[in-house]
């Protein structure tokens, strides 16, 4: 009788097997840019997981991403892709649902991007509850352009511009978001990966402005500006202190500096979107001669 | 392809130059516009949005111009045909995703009906100042093409080929108008569908597998596939390669950038347009645009009468620029004579093409008003008297 000692196996795949992930990913562009113990890239992963299981069209499907480090998921996800201009991705992303009503629209970007030079765009596309998935990766400092202060750096932190400490009060973006009118919102931290999963599965599946803070430290400049450690230390930090609390009045969603941030999912309304209500209301006024724009497009792809 | 009946308002109407353009866009298959308020140009989109409900288009009035101009590029990539219209202040907003639009070579229109400037300037009152800044005004190299139209059919006219061009070229057009163009009412026939010739998107045929967004297979332009067709693309404001992957080298810099230079400039003969009368035999040519071709005309007609050889260039596309046309009357003429509602514009332009080989006169007017036409005659008869 012969046994097979270990390390004689002459049985493996000519290549491994491939990665569950990959068929949403474009592998070739793969190693991306983030840093090592970066939080971006678990929330692609969480969303790719979150695209298989919600059984969208993927051909249906686009991704539009601002500028940042996290405005790079555009560039990975294997799905239409467009990687625009600083804070500009809600606006060209409303462009793209209109111009072409059936597609899934998803917005990944970061705090920067989306509180800070787009806060105008995110704000409005929130109170016309415009149909969009908006996931904002919050690691608290603009960290492609070297670690300066953002809308979201909590009080005390310390970052490139500045340097003694953030003076300055920032944003509740759940907050910001449910008073703007968010039909769906909702935090959790990079490592909550099957919370944060199922969570984006059911948000796809939801219509309208729904924004999915998640919460990642940025190990190269805002955790080393501010003494926090390594990556994993980040994360593990932001998921062992985090406070689950469902449907917590958004009020209450503030971070401080190191301090337990409340997770959870906050608002889930049912309410029309600023298509339905178009429809809805341009179909009352006008009766018969209205015509909406087709879900494939306007014109010769109608 | 003939245009969309829905679109077409056929018929004679009296109509200004801003529904006018509102009346083209619709007939040229336009069936999205993203737009913010801004005086003078605010009649297209209100044209647009009274109409788009009844033909299967969407109007959205975005929270500024950053937004309309990144919604109209968004909208562009499913195919759909987009505009924006705006004036001076918005035009300045803008310049970000126009910049995107050309990196991304992305079929579009920007409406510009120009006011008075700097700043705030002259709100309600014209100007012809943004002429270059339709050319240069975002930051980095690329082309354009704008048209200028010099009465509310021409913005009807233009309007459709301005749409016709964005499509054959992937570039965004601009569409310069003028406050007088824009409020001026005047008669304005709007054909048959069928005798609009308009230009689709033009869609790859290539199966998913075999497309990448910017490989050039002959010719200067990529082929379009849009979103949710299954292409699965990626496009980006960086710079990037024939897979619309970015990458950051000098060497992609060049073959990127340099075939959004190429596209235009390689084919600036058949894009180039203008309206000559007189030039012949004359000693001097008056070149001009928008609004101040009308008021230029009648400053011609006067220094004929006095005896002046005086021929006239009237510039329908500014950009691309009709280089090839001036550096030849340069050659033959004693003087160009360049009325123009700002500081001094496009007679730089024409200076440059000139090269000194016959006198160049800019007729400056700061805006707020047309030139008195008696100022752009004297000028024709002093250029005159001294090549005669």
């Amino acid at each position: 009788m012969s046994v097979a000692k270990v390390g004689t196996r002459t049985d493996f795949p000519a290549e491994p097997p491939e990665h569950p992930t990959a068929p949403y990913l474009r592998m070739e562009r793969i190693p991306h840019v983030w840093c090592p113990g970066c939080g971006i890239g678990t929330v692609v992963q969480c969303y790719a997981t979150a695209l298989g299981r919600s059984g969208v069209d993927l051909d249906k499907a686009s991704v539009v991403s601002g500028i940042g480090c996290s405005g790079r998921a555009a560039g990975y996800l294997k799905l239409d892709g467009f990687h625009t201009t600083h804070g500009r991705a809600i606006p060209f992303a409303t462009g793209l649902k209109l111009g072409r009503p059936e597609l899934q629209v998803t917005v990944f970007s970061g705090d920067g991007d989306l509180t800070g030079i787009g806060g105008n765009h995110f704000i409005h596309a929130a109170r016309r509850n415009m149909d969009l998935l908006v996931i904002l990766i919050n690691n608290f400092i603009y960290g492609m352009t070297g670690g300066q202060n953002a809308p979201t750096t909590p009080l005390s932190a310390r970052s490139s511009t500045m340097p003694f400490g953030n003076f300055e009060p920032p944003f509740n973006v759940p907050h910001l978001a449910a008073s703007s009118g968010a039909a769906y919102v909702a935090r959790w931290t990079c490592l909550h990966i099957r919370r944060l999963t199922w969570t984006l599965e059911e948000a796809i599946q939801r219509r309208g402005f729904r924004l999915v803070e998640v919460i990642a430290p940025c190990p190269t400049l805002y955790s080393r500006l501010n003494k926090l450690g390594t990556g994993l230390d980040g994360m593990s930090f932001y998921h062992d202190n985090a406070v689950i609390r469902h449907g917590a009045d958004t009020r209450e969603l503030a971070i401080d500096f190191q301090k337990g941030i409340v997770c959870g999912k906050f608002v889930d309304e049912e309410k029309p979107t600023f298509s339905e209500l178009m429809d809805e209301h341009y179909g009352r006024v006008l009766g018969e001669k209205y015509v909406p724009m087709p879900a494939s497009g306007g014109w010769q792809h109608g | 392809m003939k245009a969309d009946p829905a679109g077409v308002l056929t018929g004679a109407h009296y109509l200004d130059g801003d529904f006018a353009c509102g009346e083209g866009a619709m007939a040229a298959g336009c069936r999205f516009v993203a737009g913010y308020p801004i005086t003078p140009s605010t009649e297209v989109v209100e044209r647009i949005a009274r109409r788009f409900p009844l033909m299967g288009g969407t109007f959205i009035q975005m929270e500024d111009e950053l937004a309309s101009m990144a919604a109209v590029v968004g909208a562009s990539w499913t195919g759909s045909k987009a505009m924006t219209v705006t004036s001076g202040p918005g035009f300045s907003l803008m310049m970000e995703n126009i910049g995107l639009a050309a990196m991304m070579e992305t079929p579009c229109v920007v409406v510009d009906v120009q006011r008075g400037g700097p700043s705030t300037g002259l709100p309600t009152m014209v100007g012809q100042g943004d002429v270059m800044q339709a050319r240069w005004g975002s930051h980095g190299d690329y082309e354009v093409i704008a048209l200028t139209p010099q009465s509310p059919q021409e913005a009807f006219d233009l309007t459709i080929d301005a749409f016709n061009l964005a499509e054959r070229y992937r570039v965004p057009v601009m569409f310069l108008m003028d406050e007088c163009v824009g409020h001026m009412t005047e008669r304005v026939v709007i054909p048959e569908p069928g005798a609009i010739e308009v230009v689709p998107r033009a869609l790859t045929a290539k199966p998913p597998a075999e497309f990448e967004p910017y490989r050039i297979d002959g010719g200067t332009i990529p082929e379009f596939a849009r979103a949710g067709d299954g292409y699965r693309f990626h496009t980006t404001g960086l710079t990037h390669d024939e897979r619309g992957y970015p990458v950051m080298s000098a060497g992609c810099q060049e073959s990127c950038v340099r075939r959004l230079l190429d596209k235009i400039q390689g084919d600036a003969d058949r894009i180039v347009r203008f309206e000559e009368e007189g030039t012949d035999d004359a000693d001097v040519v008056v070149v001009a645009y928008g609004i101040t071709a009308r008021v230029a005309r009648l400053a011609i007609e006067q220094a004929r009468r006095q005896g002046v050889k005086v021929g006239f260039l009237r510039l329908i596309v500014l950009w691309p620029f009709p280089e090839k046309r001036i550096r030849e009357l340069a050659g033959s003429v004693g003087a160009f004579v360049v009325p123009e509602i700002n500081y001094g514009q496009i007679v730089l332009e024409v200076e440059r093409c000139a090269g000194g080989r016959c006198d160049v006169v800019s007729v400056t007017h700061g805006g707020g008003a047309v030139h008195d036409p008696a100022k752009i005659t004297g000028e024709i008869l002093a250029a005159g008297a001294v090549a005669a």
